[in-house]
């Protein structure tokens, strides 16, 4: 019970980080789950990151799964519940508002400057979690070999992720 | 049209009667269930345009770059703003309710699973670094191929260095260069600043360059 808060807390504070998507608030999720908080290791963490990629729905819903496993079910109804709700008041409100700023000039600078920032704090993300994956040359090779699939063959990610389960079981064990 | 400008943006299109909020529910609770191997925006577009014609093309995608520049995760603030063109704040909740539904009681699921698992079971940890890596791969690629469309000139590759080398070479709070960053390269682009279109990598992306989402256009890492 005495979690509740410092979930709220963590993740009201994490959702404000979420721009351009939800990798670029991981390097924060780590830290504040794993190192403030204690609540999961960071192999955990990775696992739980992991497994929220094969579920359908907006990709941060592994959020869901550490309010979980911090506090039960009505940890991860929390954490959700603090992960959208600030942010998407946020969207409410600035939705209604800025289709009537079509032709403030600024409005054009904003999402033109924040466009670079966001792919920033997305690559920021994924070195973040690639550097606890990414351990020595066998994961890389099977991380280039993913990621060049997937840009060469733009296909559904889903049927490499079940390949490279495999791969592991395989190849890890 | 004088007065129906950007204000009428997602009007539902073709339809005189606006979805009931139980209809916006089941439609986005569709798409939350079904939208596998990530690019939920794709889904989106084919449930929310193709085949509800709740909205159309040109809004839809106005509507998302409104989305890409708040926080927030694209998906469920689409969520948000075609639900609220549609329903209002009701329409908004139940959108936002149906598309997090399906992914979030599967997690919880996972979660109950995932701490019942022995963490020296060696299969299992086997299975899941395998996962992992090609979890790792896939948001690599989803944040390289949105970052080709959206680093145009060679400013916007300042941006995106100073940017990863705030959180990850000065460990800096994300917000803090959010901010710093963020209003220098506004700064860069106000109006009448530096020009906005160029095509850095024009020659990258030309040959495979949609003119919309569709379906596994992976566009919301």
């Amino acid at each position: 019970m005495g979690q509740l808060l410092p979930l709220i807390a963590v993740f009201s504070y994490l959702s404000l980080l979420t721009v351009g998507g939800g990798m670029a608030a991981f390097p924060e999720l780590r830290d504040l789950t794993v190192d403030v908080h204690h609540w999961l290791s960071l192999p955990q963490l990775i696992h739980l990151y992991s497994i929220g990629q094969l579920a359908p729905g907006p990709n941060m819903m592994m959020i869901a799964a550490v309010g979980q496993s911090v506090a039960g079910p009505l940890g991860a109804i929390v954490a959700t519940a603090a992960f959208f709700l600030p942010t998407g008041l946020l969207t409410l409100m600035v939705g209604r508002l800025w289709v009537r700023l079509a032709d403030w000039p600024w409005r054009a600078s904003i999402q033109r400057g924040l466009g670079p920032v966001s792919i920033g704090l997305l690559l920021a993300g994924v070195i973040a979690i690639g550097k606890g994956v990414v351990t020595d040359w066998d994961k890389a090779a099977l991380a280039a070999a993913v990621f060049a699939t997937l840009m060469i063959t733009r296909m559904n990610p889903l049927p490499l992720i079940g390949l490279a389960a495999a791969t592991g079981a395989y190849a890890f064990r | 049209m004088p007065t129906s400008d950007a204000a009428a943006l997602g009007e539902p299109a073709g339809q005189a009667q606006p979805p009931s909020v139980l209809a916006i529910f089941l439609a986005f609770l569709s798409v939350g269930a079904t939208s596998f191997g990530g690019g939920v925006v794709g889904y989106l577009r084919e449930a929310l345009v193709s085949r509800h014609r709740w909205v159309d093309d040109p809004a839809f995608l106005e509507l998302l770059s409104i989305c890409q520049t708040l926080p927030g995760l694209n998906a469920s603030n689409m969520a948000i703003l075609v639900g609220d063109r549609l329903r209002g704040t009701m329409g908004a909740a139940a959108a936002l309710i149906g598309i997090c539904l399906p992914g979030g009681v599967l997690m919880v699921v996972a979660a109950i699973v995932y701490a019942s698992t022995s963490s020296t079971d060696g299969l299992a940890n086997a299975v899941l670094l395998g996962i992992s890596i090609a979890a790792v791969a896939m948001v690599l690629a989803v944040s390289l191929q949105l970052g080709l469309k959206t680093v145009k000139r060679p400013a916007d590759l300042v941006f995106v260095a100073l940017t990863v080398f705030g959180v990850e070479v000065l460990h800096l709070p994300v917000l803090v260069v959010l901010f710093a960053t963020g209003v220098l390269a506004i700064l860069w682009y106000r109006p009448g600043g530096a020009p906005h279109e160029g095509d850095l990598f024009g020659r990258v992306t030309a040959p495979k360059a949609q003119p919309s989402p569709g379906p596994h256009h992976r566009g919301d890492a």
